[in-house]
C-alpha cells in the first residue's frame, strides 16, 4: 500500500552550551528514526519523558528542521517552516497537544474556534462555515447547545473533543496527536480514545499517537514503536509487544502496567540506574547501563533495528542472539 | 554562582556603556559640544583645547572613543556659572545629597520593612488597614506635595521647624523626613504583599504543625524567605531616593546634587547635567550590583551551580 | 391573626429580601470606594472635556483688585470661589485650565508608552533571537535607571516645547508593558492558543491581532492604570520645579510651584491643585487595584 508518511534516518541533534570556555556538547534528541505510515492508521510512538517522541512529532510535520535525514508527506518532501507552502500544507497534516485549555482561546466560543480553520483558508461562506462547524462538534460527540459556550466552560474531555473537532474541519490525512489524553481522568480516556477510533473510520484520517501510556496506546494503535533515549528499539503489533515483549526495556515497561489480576509468573521488572541523559549518551547500545540481559557485546555495539522471527523490529542483541550466553538474570 | 556574579558584572558594565553613549548621541544632537560644554567666557585657546581633546573634527567613532577616555578621566567640561571643573562642582555637593539620603534610607527602612510585616501579620485586622491607607497616601501624594504640606505645618502654623537652608542638623528633619515617608509606604505596601504570599505557602503550614511556635515559624521560616523578593526592590529605592532628592532638595533649598541639577537643567548648563547624569549611572549600576550579589548570596537556589537534567 | 394575616406577612418579608440583597450584592462587586474613585475620575475627564465652557474667567485674565483673595469658605467672596493669587487671577479657573492640561498630558504619553513598549513586547517575542535581545537589553536600561534623571537630562538638551515633552513622557513606563507583552505572547507562542492557530496555518496578523492582543489587553489596561498616576505625578513635578509645563500654559505642578513662595499669605493657591493631584492619582490607582482583583484573582 502507498504510505502516508515516511520518515527516514531521522536525526535531531541540539548543541549545548555547558560554559563560556568547553566545547558544545550534543544532545541527541532524535538519533536515527525510521517508519512508515499508511493511510488511515495508527503507529503509536512510546516511552520516557526525554526519550525523543515530541521531537520526533515535530520533525514529522515540519515544525523543526532535521539534522539529517527526510520526511515525505504523501510522497513529497516537506516545505520549509511557516513560508505560505507550509501553511498550506497545513490543511492535510494538524497536531493536537496534552493541554486542550491551553490550545483554545479563552475569549472566544467553541463554535468560532471550530470555524476559524475553514476561515484561515477561505474556504466557504460564513453560514457555510458555520453548518460544517456544527456537523463536526456533533460528529465528535458534542450537544449542539455547548456550541456557544466558552472553554473554560467545558470539563477536560469536552475540551479535547473540540480540539479534535477543530483539527478535523479540514479533512487533513495525517494528525499528529501528542499525549492528547494524558490530562484526562480514565473513564474519560476511554471515551476519547474511543472518539478516535469512530473518527478515524469516518474521516480515513492516520493518526501519529504519542504516548508515555501503554494502556493507551494498546486500544488505538495498529503498530508501535518504543523508543529509547533518541532511537526506536522495538517496533510492533500491539498485541505481540505487550503478549511477549522482545526488548528488554518493552519487557519492563509492561511489566508496569497494573493489572487487575496478579496473573501467575508475572513479576514487575525493576530497572536498576539512573534515569537516562540525552547529552551523555552510553556507549554502544544506549539501554545497556540499565539493562538487566546486558552482555559484553551491548557495551561496543549498537544493535541494529532489525526483523525478528515474527515480523517484529528489534535492536537488541540479546533478543536476537546474536551475544555470548546472558549472564543470570 | 560565580557564573551567576560574571553575568551580573557583564550587565552592569553594559548598562554603563549604553548610558555613556545615551549621554554621548544626546550631546551630539544638541549642538556644538564645544559650546555647550566650556563656559560661554571661555578663552579661545580653552575651547580649542577642548575641541582637541575631544577630537571634533575627527570621524564620528573616534569622537565616541575619545568621549570614553575623557569620562573615565573625569574631564566633563566646565560649569557654565563659574568656570570649574564640573565633577568637581558636582562632588562638592555629593556630602550635602548623602546627608540627606542616608538617613531617609535608613528611615524608609527602619518604618517600612516593620509596618508591611506587622500589617501582614494582622492581615485584615485594624493595623493592617491603617497600614494600608496610610501607605496608600504615601504612594499617592508626590514628595513635593508632601514637603510642602509639613512645612505649611510645621514651619509656617508652628514654627517647630525651618523650612528652608542648611544651616543646622534641624534644617534636615523636615527633609529627611518627606524623602522617607513616600518611600517607607512603597515599601510597607510591598513587603507586606511578599510577607502574605509567603504565609501562605504550604511549608509554613507545614512548620507550624510541626509544633514550632508561631513566633519562631516567623523568624525562622517567613521573614527569611519574604527577606528575597524586598532585597530586590532595595535597588530601586535607591534610584527612587535620587530622585526624590531632586525634588526634596528644590523644595527645601538644600545644597545637594539635586538642587544642583534643575539649576543646570534651568540654565542649560550642560556640562553639570551630563556629568550628574553619568554619576547617577554610575552609582545606580554599583547599587544594583551590590542588590544583585546580596541576592545570589540570600537566595540559595542561586549559591549552588545546577547542571541541566535530561 | 388569622392565617391569611400570617401568610400575607410571610410573603411581604419574602418580597422585601431580594431587594435588600440586592443592593447588597451590588455593593459587593462595586465597593463604595471604588465608586468613589470612579466618579471623581469621570469628574475629571468632564473637566477636562468642557474646560472652556466651565471655566468662570479666562485663566490669564487678571483681576489686580482682587490679589491674594481667600476662597469663599475662609472668608473671601463668590467672585473667585476658591480664591485668587498674586496677579488677581482666578484660581478655580486655572485649575480647571491646568486639570485638562495634566490629563491630556498624562492620557497622551499612557497611549504612547502603551503602544510603544506593547509593539517593542511583540516583536521581542514573534522574533526572539538578536531582536529577542536587544529589546531586553533596551529594558533593562529604561528600568536601570530613574526617569527622572533622564528626563531632566533630556529636557536640558532639547528644551521642553510641550509636544516634545509629551513624548518624553511617553517613556515613563514602556517597559513595563514591553516585558508583560513579551511574557504573555511567548507563553501563547510556545504552547497556548498562538501556536495552535499557528498550527492550523494562521498568518502573523491574524494571530497577533484576533488572538494575543485581545487576550491580552486586560492585564496592560491594569498596568496603564500603574503607569498613569505615576505619568501625572512626574510631569507635576516637573511643573513644580519649572523645567515642565512652561508659561503662560498652566498644569497642576505650575500652580503648585507658584503657590509656593505664598504658602504663608495665600496657602489656598497651592493646596487646591495638589489636593487634585493627590485625589486624581488615588482614584486611578483603586481603580487599577480593583480591575486588577476582578480580573484576576490569582494575581495579587
Amino acid at each position: 500500500m502507498n504510505a502516508l508518511l515516511v520518515a527516514r534516518d531521522l536525526v535531531r541533534h541540539y548543541p549545548v552550551r555547558t560554559g563560556l570556555f568547553r566545547r558544545p556538547l550534543r544532545l541527541r534528541a532524535v538519533d536515527g528514526v525510521s517508519f512508515v505510515l499508511p493511510p488511515a492508521r495508527t503507529l503509536a510512538l512510546v516511552g520516557e519523558s526525554g526519550c525523543g517522541k515530541t521531537t520526533t512529532a515535530k520533525l514529522v510535520l515540519g515544525l523543526i528542521p532535521a539534522t539529517s535525514g527526510e520526511v515525505t508527506f504523501a510522497g513529497e518532501p516537506l516545505p520549509a517552516p511557516h513560508t505560505s507552502a507550509w501553511r498550506a500544507a497545513r490543511r492535510r497534516m494538524q497536531m493536537i497537544y496534552q493541554d486542550p485549555l491551553g490550545a483554545l482561546d479563552r475569549r472566544l466560543t467553541v463554535l468560532s474556534q471550530v470555524m476559524e480553520p475553514l476561515a484561515i483558508h477561505g474556504i466557504g461562506t460564513k453560514p457555510e462555515r458555520r453548518e460544517r462547524a456544527l456537523a463536526l462538534l456533533d460528529a465528535v460527540g458534542l450537544q449542539p447547545h455547548l456550541a456557544d459556550r466558552y472553554p473554560h466552560e467545558l470539563s477536560g474531555g469536552q475540551r479535547q473533543r473540540v480540539v479534535l473537532a477543530r483539527a478535523l474541519i479540514l479533512e487533513p490525512a495525517l494528525i499528529v496527536a501528542d499525549e492528547p489524553v494524558s490530562a484526562l481522568d480514565v473513564s474519560i480516556q476511554a471515551q476519547v480514545l474511543n472518539l478516535f477510533e469512530d473518527l478515524q473510520a469516518r474521516f480515513g484520517v492516520a493518526y501519529l499517537f504519542i504516548s508515555h501510556d501503554l494502556k493507551v496506546v494498546r486500544q488505538v494503535a495498529h503498530e508501535v514503536a518504543v523508543m529509547y533515549l533518541g532511537r526506536i528499539v522495538e517496533q510492533g503489533p500491539p498485541e505481540a509487544l505487550f503478549r511477549d515483549p522482545a526488548h528488554p526495556y518493552t519487557r519492563a515497561l509492561v511489566s508496569a502496567i497494573p493489572v487487575v489480576r496478579r496473573r501467575a509468573g508475572r513479576e514487575r521488572i525493576v530497572l536498576q540506574g539512573d534515569p537516562p541523559n540525552p547529552i551523555a549518551l552510553p556507549s554502544g547500545c544506549a539501554f545497556h547501563p540499565r539493562c538487566p540481559v546486558a552482555v559484553a557485546t551491548c557495551r561496543h555495539e549498537t544493535p541494529a533495528l532489525k526483523p525478528w522471527h515474527d515480523g517484529r523490529l528489534v535492536a537488541c542483541h540479546v533478543a536476537h542472539g546474536e551475544a555470548a550466553l546472558p549472564q543470570a538474570a | 554562582m560565580l557564573r551567576y556574579l560574571l553575568s551580573r558584572l557583564l550587565r552592569a558594565a553594559l548598562t554603563i556603556v549604553a548610558v555613556v553613549t545615551f549621554a554621548f548621541v544626546v550631546l551630539r544632537l544638541s549642538g556644538d559640544p564645544a559650546l555647550l560644554i566650556m563656559s560661554v567666557d571661555a578663552p579661545p585657546e580653552a575651547i580649542e583645547a577642548f575641541r582637541a581633546a575631544w577630537g571634533l573634527d575627527r570621524p564620528l567613532w573616534e569622537q565616541y572613543i575619545r568621549y570614553f577616555l575623557q569620562v573615565a578621566q573625569g574631564n566633563l567640561g566646565q560649569s557654565m556659572r563659574d568656570g570649574r571643573p564640573a565633577l568637581t562642582v558636582v562632588l562638592e555637593r555629593v556630602p550635602e545629597t548623602l546627608a540627606l539620603t542616608l538617613p531617609a534610607f535608613a528611615t524608609k527602612l527602619l518604618i517600612g520593612i516593620p509596618a508591611g510585616v506587622y500589617a501582614a501579620l494582622n492581615r485584615n485586622r485594624l493595623a493592617d488597614r491603617l497600614t494600608m491607607v496610610l501607605s496608600v497616601a504615601g504612594f499617592t501624594v508626590p514628595s513635593f506635595v508632601l514637603a510642602l504640606l509639613l512645612v505649611l505645618i510645621f514651619a509656617v502654623n508652628l514654627g517647630w521647624l525651618p523650612s528652608g537652608g542648611a544651616e543646622s542638623w534641624r534644617h534636615a528633619i523636615l527633609p529627611v523626613i518627606t524623602l522617607g515617608l513616600s518611600g517607607a509606604a512603597i515599601l510597607a505596601r510591598f513587603t507586606r504583599s511578599a510577607m502574605l504570599e509567603v504565609l501562605g505557602q504550604p511549608y509554613i503550614r507545614a512548620a507550624s504543625a510541626k509544633g514550632l511556635p508561631w513566633r519562631r515559624v516567623i523568624t525562622d521560616h517567613a521573614l527569611p524567605n519574604a527577606a528575597i523578593p524586598t532585597v530586590t526592590i532595595i535597588g530601586f529605592m535607591v534610584g527612587s531616593l535620587v530622585a526624590g532628592a531632586v525634588v526634596v532638595e528644590s523644595v527645601f533649598s538644600w545644597p545637594g546634587v539635586g538642587r544642583l541639577l534643575v539649576v543646570a537643567v534651568a540654565n542649560r548648563d550642560l556640562a553639570i547635567v551630563q556629568t550628574i547624569l553619568l554619576l547617577v549611572a554610575f552609582t545606580m549600576v554599583c547599587a544594583n550590583l551590590v542588590v544583585d550579589m546580596l541576592y545570589g548570596w540570600i537566595d540559595p537556589r542561586l549559591r549552588t551551580a545546577r547542571t541541566q537534567g535530561a | 391573626m388569622t392565617p391569611q394575616d400570617t401568610a400575607t406577612g410571610v410573603l411581604q418579608n419574602a418580597a422585601a429580601e431580594p431587594a435588600r440583597g440586592a443592593v447588597a450584592r451590588f455593593l459587593d462587586s462595586w465597593p463604595p470606594t471604588v465608586l468613589a474613585a470612579l466618579a471623581w475620575i469621570g469628574g475629571m475627564v468632564f473637566v477636562a472635556l468642557f474646560a472652556d465652557s466651565l471655566a468662570p474667567y479666562p485663566y490669564t485674565a487678571l483681576d489686580l483688585r482682587a490679589r491674594l483673595s481667600p476662597p469663599v469658605f475662609i472668608g473671601g467672596d463668590w467672585r473667585h470661589i476658591l480664591g485668587s493669587d498674586e496677579l488677581g487671577r482666578d484660581v478655580l479657573s486655572r485649575l480647571i485650565v491646568s486639570i485638562r492640561m495634566s490629563v491630556l498630558i498624562a492620557f497622551g504619553a499612557t497611549v504612547i508608552s502603551a503602544v510603544l513598549g506593547t509593539s517593542l513586547g511583540l516583536l521581542a517575542a514573534h522574533f526572539r533571537g538578536r531582536i529577542e535581545q536587544v529589546v531586553l537589553a533596551l529594558v533593562d536600561f529604561q528600568a536601570s535607571m530613574p526617569f527622572l534623571i533622564i528626563a531632566l537630562s533630556v529636557l536640558a538638551f532639547f528644551g521642553n516645547a510641550l509636544p516634545l515633552f509629551i513624548a518624553l513622557m511617553g517613556f515613563h513606563g514602556w517597559e513595563r508593558y514591553a516585558r508583560i507583552a513579551r511574557g504573555l505572547t511567548i507563553a501563547a507562542n510556545e504552547q497556548g492558543y498562538a501556536n495552535a492557530v499557528r498550527q492550523l496555518g494562521a498568518g502573523a496578523a491574524r494571530i497577533y491581532g484576533l488572538h494575543v492582543l485581545p487576550n491580552i489587553a486586560s492585564t496592560l489596561i491594569v498596568t496603564m492604570t500603574l503607569t498613569f498616576p505615576e505619568i501625572i505625578l512626574l510631569e507635576s513635578g516637573l511643573s513644580f520645579l519649572g523645567l515642565g509645563v512652561q508659561p503662560p500654559m498652566t498644569s497642576l505642578g505650575n500652580m503648585v510651584g507658584y503657590g509656593r513662595e505664598y504658602i504663608t499669605r495665600a496657602p489656598w493657591i497651592m493646596l487646591s491643585p495638589a489636593t487634585a493631584i493627590v485625589l486624581t492619582t488615588l482614584s486611578i490607582s483603586l481603580v487599577g487595584d480593583w480591575l486588577r482583583d476582578r480580573l484576576d484573582p490569582t494575581l495579587r
